[in-house]
């Protein structure tokens, strides 16, 4: 390929309109929300460590979905991990807290996996019930209530807090994508996920253990939520079973308009993370136009909608 | 044509669902460089039989025999890792991956230490194969749904031979191209008896199966009726093979 092609290519706007489109919404709030302090240091960091857990879910749904599965059950997930670790953390130390929020979700996820790769179910009713499941199961751990997570030691690593310097959520989202994009683009497992997605019967044929691979990337969504989950309670410091619940429409969106198909076979975690960035930016953005709640959620669908549509348009054949 | 041993051989196969038998008491030896055309009426068990030869299905009874050895083939994985390749009728690619990766899908080429996939050897010995069977394609990193479909097939044809070390069975290979591609694909079959490996080939048209085989075995309803030498028979011969009329 030469260096034309390579330039062409990357500039192929079906496949980066979140890239474009992240830059247009950045220049408007640039320029309508200059005086409302939009283009501050303090405000665009917020962006990034509000949309942090976000960002990590859609890792792991860009892997789902390429695999042909959908997991709907992130969000809830989320909320058990996240209560999991905290009601863990007021009795033991804090890595077995994590390790244990960590594993809830690698559980649930596994679940998920299981139920669809041997029991032959489509993920999207298997994780929709799960999604309720889990929602139920959230509620009833704690009685509704929130549990406390302030120990300085788990928010500073997991939150609020900085290593090195830097906001350690920057840090997850930082390596998150990182080990994301090269495990996605870079290994025979992200290869044979995106097969699996684009032709099952091609990868089964071709040596490729779909059912593994199905079991796997709804595991890996599961543990990705977790961790999501422990970000969260990090950066507020308590844990409640609303955390994750708005999160399902975002990180979606997210998710599509970075340029993963939802039919399977094509995807991108880099994409995913603008598209999280994206969606944070435009949450920030209608606060500080001042929309009511009601107001802030309607515009934000109806942006979605339209994003979706755009990156839809032309990938349909 | 018997002066070298068969690299496969179908020995009293016979293969039963229930109490349905598809195919019964099928003997076939196959050679390499040697075109042998399989060809039969519908549900005559063309299928079935490709199916035990590439190991998705196994015989009821009978014997494989791979270079005079006796084999049992427990899926497909076992027939491929053995050095028989199939070329699908729906050819089986994953049509939004480009062509190299479609050559190498499930059995990619990383790098060491580190397991990152080899792109750059992968993209490499795709452009070397297609110019070498003149699969006439754009570029190795094209997408597959951005071919036409003497290409596609020209690219499973492609993947099959490069992992094939002792047979490729191709099922209806141009049963959905226009006249051109059929030629395409046809000259490509042609070129692979030089790769000294068997290639057993089941087509609907007798006009190809002359064209293009050595032999020629006629199935029907899950019985062999005969093998002929394709320079020694005719069309009339093996139509009425076929449907099993004299004229």
């Amino acid at each position: 390929m030469n260096s034309f092609q390579k330039v062409s290519q990357a500039l192929n706007l079906k496949n980066n309109i979140v890239y474009l489109g992240f830059l247009v919404i950045f220049g408007f709030f640039a320029i309508m929300l200059y005086d409302d302090g939009f283009l501050t240091s303090r405000n665009l960091s917020n962006i990034v460590l509000q949309t942090a857990p976000a960002t990590i879910m859609a890792i792991g749904l860009v892997f789902a979905l390429s695999a042909g599965e959908i997991d709907l059950s992130f969000g809830s997930i989320v909320a058990v991990s996240a209560l999991t670790t905290a009601v863990v953390m007021q009795e033991y130390p804090i890595f077995i807290a994590v390790a244990a929020g960590m594993l809830s979700g690698l559980a649930i996820g596994a679940l998920n996996g299981v139920l669809v790769a041997y029991l032959k179910l489509p993920s999207f009713l298997v994780t929709l019930a799960t999604m309720g499941l889990f929602a139920g199961v959230a509620r009833a751990m704690t009685n509704l209530r929130s549990i406390p997570a302030i120990d300085p030691n788990f928010t500073g690593f997991f939150g609020s807090g900085k290593l090195f310097g830097v906001p350690s959520l920057i840090i997850w989202t930082v390596v998150a994508v990182a080990v994301g994009h090269i495990v996605y683009r870079q290994s025979k497992f992200g290869a044979h996920v995106i097969a699996t997605g684009d032709n099952a019967r091609a990868a089964q044929v071709s040596g490729i253990h779909v059912n593994r691979i199905r079991l796997y990337v709804l595991s890996l969504s599961g543990a990705c939520a977790g961790l999501a989950g422990i970000l969260y309670t990090g950066r507020i410091q308590a844990a409640k079973y609303t955390l994750g619940e708005a999160d399902l429409m975002i990180v979606i969106a997210a998710v599509i308009v970075g340029g993963t198909a939802l039919n399977g076979g094509k995807g991108s975690i880099i994409g995913a993370l603008v598209g999280s960035l994206l969606m944070g930016m435009l949450n920030n953005g209608l606060i500080l136009m001042q929309y009511s709640v009601s107001q802030q959620m309607m515009v934000r669908g109806l942006i979605i909608l339209v994003a979706v549509a755009i990156s839809l348009r032309d990938v349909s054949r | 044509m018997n002066q070298q041993a068969p690299v496969l051989e179908l020995k009293k196969i016979r293969k039963t669902f229930g109490a349905v038998v598809a195919i019964q008491d099928f003997s076939l030896e196959l050679y390499a460089g040697k075109v042998t055309a399989l060809v039969g009426d519908n549900g005559a068990g063309k299928s079935t039989l490709v199916k035990i030869m590439s190991g998705v299905y196994s015989p009821t009874s009978g014997d494989i025999l791979l270079d005079q050895e006796p084999v049992k083939f427990k899926n497909s994985s076992t027939a491929r890792a053995k050095g028989i390749e199939v070329v699908y009728q729906d050819l089986a690619l994953c049509d939004q991956q480009p062509v190299y990766m479609n050559l190498f899908l499930g059995r990619e080429y990383t790098k060491s230490p580190i397991p990152v996939l080899d792109r750059k050897r992968m993209v490499k010995e795709t452009e070397a194969l297609v110019k070498e069977l003149d699969v006439r394609i754009p570029s190795a990193l094209s997408a597959i749904s951005d071919l036409s479909g003497g290409q596609r097939q020209g690219v499973a044809i492609a993947r099959a031979t490069h992992w094939a070390e002792k047979l490729i069975l191709l099922d209806e290979p141009t049963a959905a191209l226009g006249v051109a591609e059929t030629a395409r694909v046809e000259s490509i079959i042609q070129g692979l008896k030089a790769r000294n490996i068997a290639i057993f080939i089941i087509s609907h048209s007798l006009d190809q199966v002359f064209r293009l085989s050595d032999n020629i075995c006629v199935l029907r309803q899950g019985v062999q009726i005969g093998v002929r030498e394709t320079a020694k028979t005719d069309k009339n011969e093996i139509v009425s093979m076929i449907t099993g009329l004299s004229y």
